[in-house]
């Protein structure tokens, strides 16, 4: 017999934390729901736009009726809780039916705050918290002409403008002498306030409400200096209340908030609570990605996993009046250990102001320029130390490499049929209809249901800018995002599990860290894979069904389902003799196509798998070795000719190029790793946007790293200069085998170095010699296992039924 | 272990479950387009069209885990029992009746399930 789970108040957090649960335990409850609101639950955030004219009711209903019974979850709606009997463990609804729980979830939100002046109950007197309140509104803005709004804050300004939209004169009304105070520091809400008045919006600062006047309806507002104002229609939204009398009622324990543990579990062990009505750590949160982690943790529980905790979180907001461009995160205000980084062009109305504290970002004020506000946020989550990029700080995350979505970088300028993700075709118009209508969250939600920035990424931030300007808010789960569905644990966990309990095959993995999936899944097999023959070389046993296609066959897959097969050209340099091996290879498979690739090598396209064996046995015969061009290894060291022939050439790069790539062929990295050696400072090579690029000087050799083209190019941060050959090997090396070593599995060296920054990487290997020594040293010792030509053994048969069909019917 | 099969059907011997590698896949090779043959970690053996409903993708070459297969092209997921796409993704490949004897694997080529097969 199933316990019976009970959730009071059908909200946003409430019904996340029943959806992450069901994720985790579909059928070990058997839940019921109620909810006071005569609606399944919807999106509360979107209420704003609804107001606004932008959006339908529809359009916001997040779980739809039959989502419900889908479920088998009992929903009551227009059905309020009035009583928890924490004896009887049972809950009575106004219209006196009792129910019993085994665990009950509170989850009442807040209610907004009527500040009692004499007056405030006359009609036409409201807050903006639910459908209703945006009825009344509307209804309102219909046969009444004049709104007063209480309160400049988020709510307040986005009540404003949806009523000065639906033709209302609306006058704001504010305590203070700037809006928006808890998000804005001064000068960015001077300039919010100058945008809003151009709107058409107008300000009553510094004033104190004092009585509502009317008989029936509300005629009059009077404030504190004897002045008064018409309306016909008063919203207040001067702040929320944790909607906790039920609670209190029931005899839990409650401060401003219904005081829950960090397992959001209140003083009464069976009975847990999320969202707005909950305080946390003397916290209460007023916006949904904390309420989200908060569900996440409490789902975790319910499920009796029992390891999740819920610590605090950092906010970020965005007010969502179209045209107006503003974020803010964390603490903005800063104090008297705190640094700001200001940049201010009034004209053209940008100002942003960024607040550090011992080289950490700590908060975020950006007014008319939010390219970069994910960007911040996430540095601030993460903690990251900035020493390193701090001169570019301001100037955000340089989104000028990239290619693809025409550069365009502001999200909110682009017209709705401009397209954001190039490589699937994906206009903003479709995105924003995804998050509205199918109630996306965060941007793995968006890449799952659209496909946008689910190939090349490179549009990933425009579609967080979208994700904000839509939602309000930044939701995607903090720092710590789990490999897959298959486990909560991080890329990080994961690798120390491995590393520190010597885990050497992926069934350990899976058993020690409790997989959910038996057979964990495409996403973090591969990645498991790479973490086991990474760490224990010599123990681990490589698993080919864990690989994608193109490392199992050795070549890359084309999209008619032939290979590519890209023999190494050990630095770009060939003879004769191995040309006219390809060209005999081309004939003899006859391949589609011969192309010379971008990594100065011959790419044979259009071959049939059945014939790989066979042609690789054919170029073996004459010395030649698989490119690794499939794979996420190291890939091509191109090169110049150098001193040999150059007449600038300073040193011998192509002998280089070649020493280097016999050194590190055939090993598996997180990624894909390129070098390139060029024979002076002209770099013809294009050693700077290489991961591992190295230019020669009259004086020896300048090491470079961290280099990508692709999709979004980043130059190298110079590492150092070295005399000797015997040097750039072993700087090479021991830089490698850090980046096998510590990098999380398809992180390029680029976005690795930009997160553990230049300066750590100095450390490992400049600083400390005996470390690079030992590094080095590692990395010969995989080498040995790794250097063996993959095409070799298959043109031997090895695997060989990967090559050959199962049987042929008549063909 | 699959879907009831009419006796109308004719067998064909394809090979032994051995010959399928764990989490793995083989392919019959047909003009009609070849057929993929998976065999998951609890040894059951499934047949599917090798037309991924994306863009053709080859699905034998995919990722296999439970009773799902990831396409190698652009990673939506199918069905190893039923042949349909993973929500949030829509679409479906045709599959086919698969009878074990002993060690050996006997496929029909009646297809199982009700999907029409997109013929780019
Ligand atoms: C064959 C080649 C294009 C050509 O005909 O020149 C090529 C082909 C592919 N590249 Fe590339 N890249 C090729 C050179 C490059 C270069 C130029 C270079 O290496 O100097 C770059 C930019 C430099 C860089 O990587 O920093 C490049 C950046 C990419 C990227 C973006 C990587 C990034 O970090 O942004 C991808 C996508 C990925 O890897 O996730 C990619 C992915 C691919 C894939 C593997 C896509 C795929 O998964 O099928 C293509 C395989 C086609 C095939 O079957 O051959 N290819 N690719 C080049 C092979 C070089 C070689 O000899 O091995
Ligand atoms: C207009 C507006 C705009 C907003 N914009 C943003 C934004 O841009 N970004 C952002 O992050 N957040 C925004 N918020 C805040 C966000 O909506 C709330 O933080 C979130 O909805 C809180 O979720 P909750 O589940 O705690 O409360 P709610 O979503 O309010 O859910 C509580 C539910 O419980 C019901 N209930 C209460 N008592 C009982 C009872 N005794 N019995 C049964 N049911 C009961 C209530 O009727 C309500 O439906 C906005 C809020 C509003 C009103
Ligand atoms: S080869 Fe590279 S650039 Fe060309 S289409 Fe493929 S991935 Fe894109
Ligand atoms: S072809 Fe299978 S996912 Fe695209």
């Amino acid at each position: 017999m199933k316990e019976k789970l009970v959730l009071i108040g059908n909200g946003m957090a409430g019904m996340r934390t029943l959806e992450e649960l069901l994720k985790l335990e579909p059928d070990m409850y058997e839940i019921t729901v109620f909810g006071a609101e005569p609606y399944p639950n919807y999106n509360r955030i979107l209420l704003s736009p609804v107001l606004a004219g932008e959006k339908t009711i529809d359009d916001i209903i997040l779980n739809s009726r039959e989502w419900y019974s889908d479920n088998n979850i009992e929903l009551h709606t227009g059905s309020a809780v009035c009583e928890i009997n924490r004896v009887k463990h049972t809950v009575k609804t106004e219209a006196g039916d009792e129910f019993k729980y085994d665990r009950l979830l509170i989850a009442t939100g807040s209610n907004p705050f009527i500040i009692p002046v004499p007056g405030h109950d006359l009609d036409g007197v409201i807050g903006f918290r639910d459908i209703a309140d945006v009825d009344a509104m509307i209804q309102s803005s219909k046969d009444h002409k004049k709104a007063i709004v209480i309160g400049g804050g988020l709510l307040g300004l986005e009540a404003a403008n949806g009523l000065m939209i639906q033709g209302m004169d609306v006058t704001v009304v504010h305590l203070l002498d700037s809006l928006m105070e808890r998000q804005l520091d001064a000068p960015a809400s001077d300039l919010l306030k100058t945008s809003l008045i151009e709107k058409g919006l107008n300000f009553l600062m510094e004033a104190q409400t004092t009585e509502i006047i009317g008989d029936q309806r509300v005629e009059k507002v009077k404030f504190a200096d004897g002045s008064e104002l018409d309306a016909d229609l008063v919203v207040m939204a001067v702040g929320i209340l944790p909607n906790i009398e039920l609670a209190k009622k029931a005899g839990l324990h409650c401060e401003r908030g219904l005081v829950v543990s960090d397992t959001m579990q209140s003083f009464d062990p069976r009975i847990y609570a999320v969202g707005e009505c909950v305080q946390h750590r003397g916290n209460t949160y007023g916006l949904v990605a904390p309420l989200f982690e908060q569900a996440k943790v409490c789902a975790n529980h319910l499920a009796t996993l029992g390891y999740g905790r819920y610590e605090g979180s950092v906010t970020s907001t965005k007010l969502k009046v179209t045209g107006i461009d503003l974020f803010s995160a964390g603490n903005f205000s800063g104090d008297e250990d705190t640094e700001d980084i200001i940049f201010q062009d009034p004209k053209a109305g940008i100002y942003k102001r960024l607040v550090l504290r011992d080289n950490k970002l700590e908060g975020a004020v950006l007014y008319g320029d939010t390219v970069d506000g994910a960007w911040f946020f996430q540095l601030m989550r993460e903690a990251t130390d900035i020493s390193d990029i701090r001169q570019q700080l301001l100037f955000g995350q340089a989104h000028l490499g990239n290619s693809g979505h025409g550069g365009g970088n502001v999200a909110m300028a682009m017209s709705d049929n401009a397209q954001v993700c190039d490589c699937n075709g994906i206009t903003k118009g479709e995105i924003v209809v995804a998050i509205t209508s199918k109630g996306l969250f965060t941007l793995d939600d968006v890449k799952a249901h659209t496909k946008a920035a689910a190939s090349c990424g490179s549009c990933a931030g425009l579609v967080e800018q979208l994700l904000e300007s839509t939602l309000g808010g930044d939701y995607t789960t903090p720092e710590c995002k789990p490999v897959c569905k298959c486990t909560d644990f991080t890329h990080d966990q994961v690798r120390a599990a491995i590393r520190d309990h010597k885990l050497t095959s992926m069934q350990m993995v899976f058993d020690y860290m409790e997989w959910r999936n038996p057979d964990g899944c495409h996403v973090c097999r591969p990645a498991l894979n790479y973490y086991l023959i990474s760490s224990w070389p010599e123990d681990a046993v490589d698993d080919p069904q864990s690989r994608f296609i193109n490392e199992r066959a050795h070549g890359n897959i084309q999209k008619d389902g032939t290979f590519s097969v890209i023999p190494r050209i050990w630095g770009g340099k060939t003879t004769p003799d191995e040309l006219r091996a390809i060209a005999d290879a081309a004939e003899k498979f006859d391949a589609g196509e011969v192309h010379i690739t971008g990594g100065q090598r011959i790419n044979l396209l259009g071959i049939k798998k059945e014939k790989l064996p066979e042609m690789w046995d054919f170029l073996g015969d004459r010395g030649l070795v698989s490119g690794h061009a499939y794979g996420k290894a190291l890939r091509t060291v191109k090169t110049c000719v150098g001193s040999t022939w150059c007449r600038f050439g300073t040193q011998d790069s192509t002998q280089m190029g070649i020493d280097l790539e016999r050194l590190s062929w055939g090993s598996w990295m997180p990624h894909k790793f390129k070098m390139a050696v060029s024979g002076c400072p002209r770099n013809c090579a294009e050693a700077t946007i290489k991961d591992f690029g190295v230019v020669a000087i009259e004086s020896g050799w300048e090491l470079h790293i961290g280099g990508n083209g692709g999709v979004k190019v980043r130059a190298t941060d110079m590492l150092c200069r070295v005399t000797t050959a015997e040097e750039v090997e072993e700087y090479a090396a021991a830089f490698i085998q850090v980046y096998r070593e510590e990098a999380r599995y398809l992180e390029r060296t680029a976005p690795w170095l930009g997160r553990v920054g230049l300066s750590y990487v100095k450390e490992r290997i400049l600083d400390d010699e005996a470390g690079r020594k030992a590094l080095h040293k590692r990395f010969l010792v995989s080498q040995e296992i790794a250097q063996n030509d993959p095409w070799k053994a298959r043109a031997k048969g090895e695997y060989a039924h990967e090559f050959t069909p199962l049987k042929s019917l008549g063909v | 272990m699959n879907a009831v099969v009419s006796e109308s059907n004719d067998w064909l011997e394809v090979g032994k479950i051995e010959d399928i590698p764990k989490l793995g896949s083989r392919v019959v090779k047909r003009t009609e387009g070849d057929i993929a043959i998976f065999r998951n970690s609890d040894n059951e053996v499934f047949a599917l069209l090798n037309r991924c409903p994306h863009r053709g993708g080859p699905l034998a070459e995919g990722i296999v885990y439970g009773k799902t297969v990831t396409c190698p092209m652009h990673n939506w997921c199918l069905g190893l029992h039923n042949g349909e796409a993973v929500a949030p993704d829509e679409g479906c490949t045709p599959t086919y009746p698969i009878k074990i004897e002993g060690e050996k694997v006997f496929l029909s080529l009646q297809q199982q399930n009700d999907c029409e097969a997109e013929t780019e």
